[in-house]
Parts: structure tokens; C-alpha cells; sequence
């Protein structure tokens, strides 16, 4: 019997945190409890919803942009109280993540994802498509996103864009 | 310079005398919408196509649209922009399949025609046939058989096409006091920050109407009252050319004394809903006066907007009558420092389809839409303000910019 290598395990451990932290953060957004996505972040966590056209153009601009938990937040409170929209939900899938470059307590991750959304007639579609590219990293042994961009294969966004992808 | 008529076979006349009502089937018929295409986008009207930014070197080139039609935008070797319909005189393929590029010529790929960058056709894949035989015939012309084009007018950096004649002068188009607010805008060479499109489920007149309502927004839009961030000493008005066409509406923020000040904070602390982080409100003020927003429409699909530091233009695409795409093109100037730029990513989250402020545009419109399918002969009723198109200063609570809208197009419709 041939026993894993310590670096394996590891590997194998960090990619089930990982998977963990992909699971709890969908689910979280699925289920409507949005109020708990920012604690899916670091305090000063980046999250960055972008095109893939800007995104390979190099250009800057992003549909979301929050810097920091206060931001995340607020994107929130926002559409509780302020935003008027049709009601829908999403269901995300979120493919195989990838550990791309991992130096101690810091992960950079890729992972695909397909959101469909389905509003309250009933009507579903797939709503959005592309890559988490995150940066996690160890906080009390749990992993948190300092950084995740959503980059978004579509230029175009049906409508709206209210919950968080 | 030419352009098919298509025949109307619509039995539309306007209901009224006036443009304070109008018939939901304007949003909804298919004849309303072929004779749009004649009469507006390829009539006496100055459709964006892009911004002179975009096309740096000779060769450069970008797709787009005006109403249904494709076009392309194209810098030739003189440096001069040319426009030309994007669709092969032969089969009639799109050219240029791509959103933006660099050429040396215009191929078609499908059966390798080739047009120079001003649109002539040059050349033709086996036009003498092989080995003798096949090809051309000799009363071919190929001057006759270029790329539709348009007249271009590049305009402050922005790229306007047009398919008329009639049409005139950029600046006599939308007149002397709608020029000054682009000019008041448009300060340094630009840059582009991004792109992104909005898919709305609605006529894109809906939408046209929205940007021209200011009476909606803080009534469909309530980010800024719920979280305390519109300051009771807003100035503001409305602006509208003489013909009613193009507009322009904004805010200001009036200097205010010390007792006013007081009474803010007092209404600020009695907000019951706060932001956490407020960055996204920041505003440095840049272009010399104290303005905080300014939405411009020119007649009939583009707006310009500055939301603080949030600079873009939106170019609306008719995606048949009950759909339409707005395409953000988001900008900057050349020479924006980092901070500046930071600035703009953040006020950013205010508009666009994930917009804090005005995600709502694409919702109401749809609301709309859905409704006026059933009824095309009932109409809407807009009466803020009278009947007139006249402008307003100090308040935005009035229709008559969208009136002026639907002077415009019943002009160009001729109906």
C-alpha cells in the first residue's frame, strides 16, 4: 500500500477547503442569504464583476466593483431597500477550481461557473457564464476571498444585474 | 448613398394633435418598426458610431449598427474615418464578422471580394475566370459596386454617421446650446475604460423616453433618498433644442450657507438606512463648474452621460420592436492619474446594467412592453408640464423633453 506523500495530502486538503468555500458561497447566494456573503470575504476583500472583452482588452472598467466588506455590503442593503426588480433566483454550478499558484497561507484559484436564473413566471435562462479567478486566503483556518473576479464571457447582461454572481 | 424604400403597409396615423399622448403601438408594430429604419436611421438623423479614440492608426476598424443596419467605422490611410454599410456587394455578407480590428483592405470571406478602406472595390477572386474561362463579364463594373457609404462627421472625438443628404451640420443638428454642453463634458482627449451592453426587453423608444424623462428618476431610482445621498440643495434643469429633438438634463449642487448645512446633517442622521463605505459617492469636481449629473440625449439613439465622475456614452441598437441592446462605451481622459481612475471604477457602480442608481431603466421598460402588446390603439398619457416642449430651468419635474422626442419622430416618420 502505497501511503499519499505530506504534499499530496495537503493538495487534496487545500482543494476540499476550496470546494468548501465554492459550496458554502453558492449556496449562501441561492438560498437568499445574502446578508452572510460579505463574511465570504476578507475585511479589505476585492470582488470585481468584469467582461471578458475588458478583461482581455485590459481595460478597467467593471460592472460591480466593491473594495472592502463595507462595499459588499452596502451592494446588499441596497438591493433589499433601494433596487426595484422582478424577482428571480439563481442557481449557480461551479466547475472543478484549479490551483494555479499557492505560496503559504495564499491560494490564486480558477474555477468556471454557470449561473441560471429563473424569475418569478417561471421564465428560466442562463443568466451568466465564466471564471471565478480568486485570490483565498487562510483566516483562522477557514479560507476567504481577498479578492474574486467574476469574468463574465457575455457582454451583455440581460436586463439586470442585481445578486451578487 | 442610396438606401431601398421599404414599403409602409401600416395604416398608422398619429391619434392626436399633440405628442403628450402616444399610441402603444408605436412600441409593438412590425410595419412601425421597417418604416423606422427608412425614415429615421437611414433619414435625417446623426447615429453614433464610435469614438475617434478607437481608431488610432490607419486600418483601424469597428462594428457597430445604425437602427437594423450593420455598419463600419474605418480610419484610411489619408487618416480620414470613413463609414460604409457592412455588407458585401456581392452576397451581401457582413466584411467585417469581428468587433473591432486592424486591415489593410476589406475582404470579404466569402468569396474574397476586396474593397480599399474608403470602400471601393478593388478586386474580385477569379474575376478573370481560370485558365480562360468562367469570371467576369467585360461590362463589369467595379465602380458601381463598392460599399454603401455614409457621410461621417467626427465631433469632439465622437464618430456620427449619416445616410442623408438633408442632414445637416453636426452642430446646427442638435444647435448652438446643446454643442456647449458637449463641449463642457468632453474637455481633454478621451479614453476608453471598458465596454458592456445592456440587453432591454423593450422598444428601444422606451428607452429613449426614459433618458429624456427626468421626472422618473427619484421616483424609480430611490438609492440616492434611501441612503440619504441627495442633498435637498439640488439645483437643476432640463434643456431642450428648438426643434425638440436632442436635450439635456441635469443636476447641480447650489452653494449653500452655513444654517443649510445644519438642516443636511439633520436629515442625514434621521436616515434610517446608511452606506458603510460612501467612497462610491466621491466626486472631484473636474470639469469647472459644480454640476453632479448630466444626461444628454442627441436624436435618436445616443446619450452622454457624466454621473459625477462616471463618464460614458450609451448607444442604443433596435433589436426588433420589442427588444433593444444599450451599448456602454465607458470613458476617461488620456491623462487621468491613478486616483482619478480609481475614482471613476468605483462611481462606475452607480449606472450600467449592475448599476446601484439606474438598474431599474431596463426593468420599467420591459413593464411597459409587456403591457402595451394587448391594447395598440389605447396610448399613454404624459402631462407633466403641459403640452409643451419648452425647457425648464430649476426643475426637472416635467414630460417635455419626451414630448420633444416624439416631435422628432413624427417628423421623420411623416406620420
Amino acid at each position: 500500500m502505497v501511503t499519499p506523500s505530506a504534499s499530496v495530502e495537503h493538495e487534496i486538503a487545500l482543494e476540499s477547503r476550496i470546494q468548501a468555500l465554492h459550496t458554502d458561497y453558492v449556496h449562501c447566494i441561492d438560498d437568499d442569504r445574502l446578508e452572510e456573503w460579505p463574511g465570504f470575504f476578507t475585511e479589505a476583500g476585492r470582488y470585481r464583476v468584469i467582461t471578458r472583452e475588458n478583461h482581455e482588452l485590459g481595460l478597467p472598467v467593471c460592472l460591480i466593483y466593491c473594495d472592502g466588506r463595507g462595499m459588499l455590503a452596502d451592494r446588499i442593503s441596497a438591493m433589499r431597500t433601494a433596487n426595484v426588480f422582478e424577482p428571480h433566483t439563481y442557481c449557480h454550478i461551479v466547475g472543478a477550481a484549479r490551483v494555479l499558484e499557492s505560496a503559504g497561507a495564499e491560494h490564486r484559484v480558477r474555477s468556471n461557473f454557470t449561473v441560471t436564473r429563473t424569475m418569478s413566471d417561471g421564465a428560466m435562462s442562463t443568466f451568466a457564464c465564466g471564471r471565478y479567478l480568486d485570490r483565498m486566503v487562510d483566516d483562522a483556518g477557514h479560507l476567504k476571498l481577498a479578492e474574486r473576479t467574476v469574468v463574465l464571457d457575455s457582454r451583455r447582461i440581460d436586463t439586470l444585474l442585481v445578486i451578487p454572481l | 448613398m442610396k438606401g431601398a424604400e421599404i414599403r409602409y403597409d401600416g395604416d398608422f396615423t398619429w391619434p392626436s394633435d399633440d405628442v403628450s399622448r402616444v399610441p402603444f403601438r408605436v412600441y409593438t408594430d412590425p410595419a412601425i418598426h421597417a418604416r423606422e429604419q427608412v425614415r429615421i436611421f437611414r433619414g435625417p438623423t446623426w447615429n453614433f458610431l464610435c469614438l475617434e479614440c478607437e481608431l488610432p492608426n490607419p486600418g483601424d476598424y469597428k462594428t457597430t449598427f445604425i437602427g437594423d443596419t450593420p455598419v463600419l467605422a474605418v480610419r484610411d490611410e489619408d487618416g480620414a474615418i470613413n463609414a460604409m454599410v457592412n455588407r458585401c456587394a456581392h452576397k451581401g455578407a457582413q466584411v467585417c464578422y469581428k468587433p473591432r480590428g486592424n486591415v489593410s483592405e476589406l475582404t470579404c470571406i466569402y468569396h474574397n471580394w476586396v474593397y480599399d478602406l474608403r470602400g471601393n472595390l478593388t478586386g474580385v477572386a477569379f474575376g478573370r475566370g481560370v485558365a480562360g474561362k468562367g469570371g467576369l463579364t467585360d461590362d463589369f463594373d467595379h465602380a458601381q459596386h463598392g460599399l454603401e457609404w455614409l457621410r461621417v462627421e467626427v465631433f469632439r472625438g465622437l464618430v456620427f454617421a449619416t445616410f442623408s443628404e438633408q442632414t445637416p451640420t453636426f452642430a446646427d443638428y442638435i444647435g448652438a446650446e446643446l454643442v456647449g454642453c458637449i463641449d463642457r463634458v468632453f474637455i481633454r482627449p478621451l479614453r476608453v475604460l471598458g465596454y458592456h451592453s445592456q440587453v432591454l426587453p423593450n422598444n428601444w423608444k422606451l428607452y429613449a423616453e426614459n433618458n429624456k424623462d427626468s421626472y422618473h428618476a427619484s421616483l424609480l431610482h430611490v438609492f440616492h433618498n434611501t441612503f440619504g445621498v441627495v442633498r435637498p440643495t439640488m439645483g437643476g434643469g432640463v434643456r431642450i433644442s428648438d426643434n425638440g429633438w436632442h436635450h439635456l438634463s441635469y443636476t447641480e449642487r447650489v452653494p449653500v450657507d452655513d444654517d443649510e448645512i445644519g438642516k443636511e446633517k439633520v436629515r442625514s442622521l434621521q436616515e434610517e438606512y446608511r452606506l458603510e463605505d460612501a467612497s462610491l459617492m466621491e466626486h472631484k469636481l473636474e470639469l469647472g463648474d459644480t454640476v453632479t449629473n448630466s444626461i444628454q440625449t442627441v436624436f435618436p439613439t445616443l446619450v452622454i452621460q457624466q454621473i459625477l465622475n462616471a463618464l460614458a456614452v450609451r448607444q442604443l441598437v433596435p433589436r426588433g420592436p420589442d427588444r433593444a441592446e444599450l451599448m456602454w462605451t465607458v470613458l476617461g481622459f488620456e491623462d487621468d492619474d491613478d486616483e482619478l481612475l480609481e475614482l471613476r471604477l468605483k462611481v462606475n457602480n452607480l449606472v450600467g446594467p449592475a448599476g446601484l442608481v439606474s438598474m431599474e431603466d431596463g426593468f420599467a421598460g420591459g413593464l411597459v412592453q409587456r403591457a402595451a402588446a394587448a391594447d395598440p390603439d389605447a396610448s399613454t398619457v404624459m402631462p407633466m408640464g403641459g403640452k409643451s416642449i419648452e425647457p425648464s430651468e430649476g426643475s426637472r419635474v416635467t414630460e417635455a423633453a419626451v414630448r420633444g422626442f416624439w416631435k422628432g419622430w413624427r417628423e421623420c416618420m411623416g406620420v
